[in-house]
């Protein structure tokens, strides 16, 4: 039990270190997030599993397991809140993007989209 | 246990220099959120480490406090526009 505890925490701070790499070296703010969102999710998961299995305190134990919900809940949530203001700020895209299927799309009111760019 | 709480530091550290550089808000933004979960693990490795559990609610609470967080970041950068 305990081995797999602390392979969770290790496996968890290496998800951790990536996301932050990630976060320091991908090029734009859309591929940011990818590595911000679900390496760090991720990461922060495993890592509140493998101490919510070393802490003896039940109480505490509910704590994290919560916590781990709450995460998994919220990270999606905030983590679209994000890419929908930075895409209608008009954030840049990478140079190297493919496709930008909401080109061309405009906001409900009928005002034009800011994020609108020439074709890529 | 100390091993994973250096890989934090390094995380941490990576975040901040997005924070740091970052061109737009949105940048500092993910970076903050990714820095604010890597400082959440590192107050959950230390809570065991000198076992007091009692920061586990600092962990329960900073979750929550994080998404609030991003959320309003997200509200004021679609209203800067």
């Amino acid at each position: 039990m305990r081995l797999v505890a602390y392979v969770l925490i290790m496996a968890g701070a290496i998800q951790m270190l990536l996301a932050g790499i990630g976060v320091l070296r991908l090029p734009d703010v859309f591929s940011r997030m990818h590595a911000g969102t679900k390496a760090a999710s991720l990461g922060v998961a495993c890592v509140l599993a493998g101490i919510a299995l070393l802490t003896p305190d039940a109480v505490a134990r509910l704590k994290l397991v919560v916590a781990i919900a709450f995460q998994f809940l919220t990270a999606p949530v905030a983590a679209h809140l994000i890419g929908r203001a930075a895409y209608r700020s008009g954030v840049p895209l990478f140079e190297g993007t493919r496709f930008d299927e909401l080109a061309g799309a405009s906001k409900a009111d009928g005002a034009p989209n800011p994020g609108d760019r020439p074709e890529v | 246990m100390d091993a994973a709480l250096a890989l934090f530091g390094l995380a941490f550290l990576a975040s901040l220099v997005r924070v740091a550089l970052g061109p737009s808000l949105a940048d500092r933004a993910v970076a903050a959120d990714v820095a604010f979960l890597t400082a959440i693990c590192a107050v959950a490795v230390f809570a065991l480490k000198v076992e007091a559990f009692a920061f586990d609610d600092v962990v329960l609470i900073a979750t929550l406090l994080g998404f609030v967080a991003t959320a309003s970041l997200a509200w004021l950068l679609g209203k800067e526009t």
